[in-house]
C-alpha cells in the first residue's frame, strides 16, 4: 500500500468535497438552465435575446476567468458590506461564499443548449436529454478541480499542499487522478443504466 | 463623432490601471496563451491521427492500449495532468543533468506536454469516431477498385472523416483555449496570469478580469467564425440541394 504520510482522510474529505460541489453545480445549471431554455424559446424578443446574451458571453469564457472575477469581485462586495464586521467573522462568511460561488460558477456549466430543444414531457425528455446531461456531467466534474485555485480544499488542493510539503508528487496526485476516473466511471455506468430504462419501448438502441 | 471621442478622452481620464505597461503585460500573455494553445493543437493533431487509425484497428494490441490512454486523459481534470508533469519531471532520475532539463526547467515545456497530450486524447476519440462513421458502400467501393488498405485510408476514409471531424475539432479548439487559463497556476504569464498579476496590483477585480473576459470572447468568436467558414467551404457538398 502507498503510504500517504498522513494525508490520507484528508484527500477523503477533498474528494467528498469535490462530489458534493459537482452534484450541487448540477442541481443549480439544471434549474439554470431550465429557466434559460425556457427564455430562449419565449417568444418575448427580449427574453429571446437576454437568454442567447447569457448563454454567449458564459460559454465564450474560460470558466477559470469567471471563477477567479466572481470570487475576488464577490470578496470585494462583501467586503464593503462586512468592513464593520470582527475579522474573524469575516473569515467565515468568506468560507460560506466561496462553496456558494464556486457552485454558481462551476455552474450553469452550458446546461441551457443541451436542454434548449426539449421540451415534451418528462420520460421522454430524460431519454433525449440524458446523452447529453451525463456529457455534461463528466464535463462539470473535471472543471470542479479548478476551485483549488481559488481556494476550495477540494482533493486536488489537498494533493498540491501534501506535494510541496513531502515533494512526493505521484504519491498524492496519482491516487487523485485515480479517484477522478473512478468517479467517471461509475457515474458512466449509471448513465448507461438510466439510458437503457428511459429507451424502454423504443425499440432500437 | 466627435463628442464620442470626447467622451471617451473623458471615460479613461482617470483611470489609472490600463495604462500602456498593463497594456503591455496584457500583450504578453496573449502572446503566450496563442504559443500555447497553437502549439499544443498542431502537434496534438500530429498524434492524434496515427492514434485514431491505431484505435480503430481491429488489432486488440494497437487498439487497447491507445483506448487506455484517452481513457484516462479524458477522465481526469487537465489540472490534475499539469500538476503531475509540471511537479513530476523534477523527479526522473538524472533528467536534471541531461540538455532536457534546460527546456524542462521553465514552466512553459511542461504545461506545453500536458496539454499537448490532453489534447491528443480529445482528437483521437473524436477522429475516431468520425473514421468510424465512414459509410459502409465508400469503402467497398474502394476495395472493388483494387485499393490496398493504405491507399483506401488516405485517398477514402481520412479525407471524409476529417470533413466530418470538422465541428466537433472546432469545439475541442474552443475548450482548448479555454483551458490553457490553468497554465497561470504554474506561474505562466499567460492571459489569465497577466491579469491576476495586474488584479494584485492594483487590487481592481472588475477591471482586470472583465477586460481579458473580453478578449477570450473575441477569440472564441474568432475561432467559432473562422471554423464557420471553413465548414461552409469544406462542407459545402453536403448542404440540401435547392
Amino acid at each position: 500500500m502507498i503510504d500517504l504520510q498522513g494525508y490520507g482522510p484528508r484527500l477523503l474529505q477533498g474528494a467528498w468535497v469535490t462530489i458534493e460541489l459537482g452534484l450541487l453545480s448540477l442541481l443549480l445549471s439544471i434549474i439554470l438552465g431550465l429557466l434559460t431554455a425556457t427564455a430562449k424559446m419565449s417568444r418575448s424578443w427580449i427574453a429571446h435575446r437576454l437568454g442567447t446574451l447569457y448563454t454567449t458571453l458564459i460559454r465564450g469564457v474560460p470558466d477559470l476567468v469567471l471563477m477567479m472575477l466572481l470570487f475576488f469581485g464577490g470578496q470585494i462586495g462583501v467586503n464593503m458590506i462586512t468592513d464593520w464586521l470582527y475579522y474573524q467573522f469575516d473569515i467565515d462568511i468568506f468560507i460560506n461564499i466561496n462553496e456558494f460561488v464556486a457552485g454558481v460558477v462551476a455552474r450553469a456549466y452550458g446546461m441551457s443548449e443541451s436542454l434548449m430543444f426539449r421540451r415534451i414531457r418528462f420520460p421522454q425528455m430524460m431519454r433525449h436529454a440524458l446523452p447529453g446531461l451525463s456529457n455534461n456531467w463528466m464535463v462539470l466534474l473535471k472543471t470542479t478541480a479548478l476551485v483549488s485555485v481559488i481556494g476550495l480544499t477540494d482533493m486536488v488542493r489537498v494533493a498540491e499542499e501534501a506535494t510541496k510539503a513531502t515533494h512526493e508528487p505521484f504519491t498524492f496526485l496519482i491516487p487523485v487522478a485515480v479517484i477522478y476516473l473512478l468517479i467517471a466511471s461509475v457515474s458512466e455506468w449509471g448513465f448507461a443504466r438510466l439510458q437503457k430504462r428511459y429507451n424502454v419501448g423504443f425499440g432500437e438502441s | 463623432m466627435e463628442q464620442l471621442n470626447t467622451w471617451f478622452t473623458q471615460l479613461l481620464a482617470d483611470n489609472e490601471i490600463f495604462t500602456a505597461q498593463t497594456i503591455g503585460y496584457y500583450a504578453h500573455g496573449l502572446a503566450n496563451t496563442a504559443q500555447l494553445v497553437l502549439l499544443s493543437l498542431l502537434i496534438g493533431l500530429m498524434l492524434a491521427v496515427p492514434l485514431a487509425i491505431g484505435r480503430s484497428s481491429s488489432r486488440p494490441w494497437v487498439k487497447w492500449p491507445i483506448f487506455l490512454y484517452t481513457y484516462v486523459f479524458r477522465g481526469t481534470p487537465l489540472l490534475i495532468q499539469l500538476y503531475i508533469i509540471y511537479y513530476g519531471v523534477v523527479f526522473v532520475d538524472g533528467i536534471q543533468d541531461t540538455w532536457l532539463w534546460l527546456i524542462l526547467e521553465k514552466p512553459f515545456y511542461p504545461a506545453l506536454i500536458a496539454f499537448t497530450l490532453n489534447t491528443a486524447a480529445y482528437t483521437t476519440e473524436i477522429f475516431r469516431g468520425a473514421i468510424k462513421a465512414t459509410p459502409r458502400g465508400e469503402i467497398e467501393a474502394a476495395r472493388a477498385y483494387g485499393m490496398s488498405q493504405a491507399k483506401m485510408l488516405r485517398r477514402i476514409v481520412l479525407p471524409s472523416a476529417f470533413r466530418r471531424a470538422l465541428p466537433a475539432y472546432g469545439n475541442e479548439v474552443i475548450f482548448m483555449l479555454h483551458a490553457s487559463a490553468i497554465a497561470s497556476v504554474v506561474t505562466i504569464m499567460d492571459l489569465t496570469g497577466a491579469t491576476r498579476f495586474v488584479y494584485a496590483r492594483f487590487y481592481a477585480p472588475f477591471d482586470a478580469f472583465l477586460f481579458v473576459a473580453a478578449i477570450y470572447l473575441c477569440l472564441t468568436f474568432g475561432i467559432l467564425y473562422l471554423f464557420r467558414y471553413l465548414e461552409k467551404r469544406l462542407l459545402a457538398h453536403l448542404k440540401p440541394q435547392t
